[in-house]
């Protein structure tokens, strides 16, 4: 049935739903990424792909359904799991630098009360010289571009040193250097065994910056191999019809 | 009426003031420091709905320890009520937001339409029946620092050292729950519990400042100097420290102009003092103020040029 199924799984998504009220934004989802591989999700707006995301972390509490994350609950996974929320989900005019926000992704190793020290410090200069804002240390986080933040944020992930990195649309609103500057990284995380899921928009760079895809609008419509699934007909069962892909 | 010289040699020499003036000081710096918080998170309203709602506390609890123990049960329920009254409003007002069709600022107005009103008229009624200590209730409404006692100074300095005490042990968990919640939910911080922590300590540093700067205008205490502070630095730290000092300064100028001047309510006087520095902070800080933006406008305006990517490009595109 799954052709990867000889592969260790990073992620399995089991029968989850997720209601708000009475409504489902999430239906009996079933979705499995294999390790070392770059998943993206898309689908239109309001189809619980940042939902999706945040079930996987436990941020939001699912009505049915479990997620294991390297065959456990996440719970007991917390420190290998990486997280990029939405770039918008934050206020940018908070009063703090660009090393402290990378810093905070030191916090969920250091626990209670500890202050990040030397180790961190280091950790937190080298993320960010891997997203080239190394000159931006001591910028006020509001005087940032949308790239800038977005690496920025992209940075605080790397420092916490985990094996699957979930991303809710890291290349919303950036410039071309950063879209390139974080699909390297991407790449680079998966050639050393990494595991990537990207909650997407742009449907002309799917091809080249994903191995699996997973089409979502509530339910999933189709997954697996981008070759195979990212076709017109999954598209329009997607979107609903309104998509035109752009390719002849 | 009012001269600098004597506003110095009062706040210098006279023994009263000085100890109340220590009083306001520290309520000042901690209203600054939880304050940040409150400005912060947007919460500044719901800080206004808890010192408003805390009546209702006050005055149940007075006439509680009256009838259980007489006037001075009475007066050390006062504090404990009013945390309690804070703490109260804002369950109330969680409840309504989540079982009820109306949204969180219509929620806030029931809030205080119940508790401020409760409140109210518990407090005319304590003092239709002069209960013994009645008087003193009513500073609570405006503020009033000179009957300040050292019993006071000393409640005072104890709860200051627990607020502060808990934001700084709590430094950088309250710090990224702020500032960016789906992140801290993500590394596994106990959420809600960090709200309520958050918001308890919020609601004692509004408990601490009641009896000097009263109900009404305690906001202005957890407001002023945290909006203040935002526009002069870029770092938590830094603004929480500025803050402090606003508030710690507004509270001395405010126990000193009102001990000088004869009727003149404590807490009004720290309240405005403590937006004078809003205002100025809003003109003069850098960067942020109004005048340096203007400067920047205008030296732009002379330098401009069209960004690179618009000049001509020989070849066509």
């Amino acid at each position: 049935m799954n052709t990867n199924s000889n592969r260790e799984l990073a992620i399995q998504i089991s029968d989850l739903t997720v209601a708000y009220e009475e409504t489902a934004v999430l239906w009996d989802i079933d979705v499995e990424v294999p390790v070392g591989t770059i998943m993206g999700i898309i689908g239109p707006n309001g189809s619980g792909k940042t939902t999706l995301i945040k079930s996987i972390m436990g941020i939001v509490e699912p009505s049915a359904g479990s997620v294991r994350v390297f065959g456990r609950p996440f719970r007991e996974q917390r420190r290998r799991v990486g997280y990029v929320p939405q770039r918008t989900s934050v206020d940018w005019d908070f009063p703090t630098t660009v090393f402290d926000v990378v810093l905070m992704g030191t916090y969920g190793s250091l626990g209670w009360f500890r202050r990040p020290g030397a180790a961190e410090r280091d950790a937190a200069h080298m993320a960010l010289e891997r997203v080239g804002m190394q000159d931006y240390l001591k910028r006020q986080i509001s005087e940032l571009s949308g790239g800038q933040q977005q690496r920025c944020f992209l940075a605080r992930a790397l420092v916490q040193e985990a094996d699957i990195y979930l991303m809710d649309e890291p290349f919303q609103g950036v410039d071309a250097r950063t879209e390139h500057a974080i699909v390297e990284i991407l790449r680079e995380m998966r050639s050393r065994g990494k595991t990537v899921i990207v909650v997407h928009h742009d449907l002309q760079t799917v091809e080249r910056y994903f191995d699996l895809i997973t089409m979502l609008n509530v339910r999933v419509v189709a997954q697996g191999p981008v070759a195979e699934v990212f076709t017109e007909e999954n598209l329009r069962r997607t979107y609903g019809g309104r998509v035109e892909l752009g390719r002849v | 009426m009012f001269d600098i010289v004597t506003f110095f040699q009062l706040m210098f020499s006279d023994h009263t003031l000085r100890v109340v003036s220590l009083g306001t000081a520290m309520v000042g710096a901690v209203s600054g420091v939880l304050g940040c918080y409150a400005y912060l998170r947007k919460q500044a309203m719901m800080g206004a709905i808890v010192a408003h709602a805390s009546l209702f506390g006050i005055t149940t609890a007075f006439l509680l320890g009256t009838a259980l123990g007489g006037s001075v049960l009475a007066m050390q329920l006062v504090l404990p009520g009013a945390f309690l009254g804070g703490v109260l409003a804002m369950a109330f007002v969680s409840l309504v937001v989540h079982t009820t069709p109306l949204k969180a600022d219509a929620a806030m107005g029931l809030a205080v339409a119940i508790f401020f009103g409760a409140g109210i008229a518990l407090l005319r009624m304590i003092q239709s029946l002069s209960l013994m200590g009645h008087r003193g209730l009513r500073d609570f409404l405006f503020g009033q620092a000179a009957t300040m006692t050292n019993a006071d100074i000393r409640t005072i300095a104890v709860l200051a050292v627990v607020a502060i005490g808990i934001s700084l042990l709590f430094w950088k968990e309250f710090k990224l729950h702020t500032f960016d919640r789906d992140f801290a939910a993500g590394i596994g911080y106990p959420m809600h519990r960090l709200d309520q922590l958050l918001l308890a300590t919020i609601v004692l540093a509004i408990v601490i400042g009641l009896r000097t700067v009263g109900v009404i205008l305690i906001v202005s205490l957890l407001v002023c100097p945290a909006a203040a502070a935002r526009q002069w630095t870029k770092s938590l730290s830094g603004m929480a420290a500025l803050s402090a000092v606003f508030g710690l300064v507004s509270g001395i100028v405010g126990a000193t102009l009102s001990a000088m001047v004869r009727n003149l309510p404590t807490g009004p006087v720290i309240a405005l003092t403590a937006t004078a520095f809003v205002f100025l902070s809003l003109f003069f800080a850098p960067h942020r103020g109004v005048i340096a933006r203007a400067l920047r406008r205008a030296r732009n305006r002379k330098h401009l040029r069209p960004p690179e990517a618009t000049l001509p490009v020989g070849g066509g595109v």
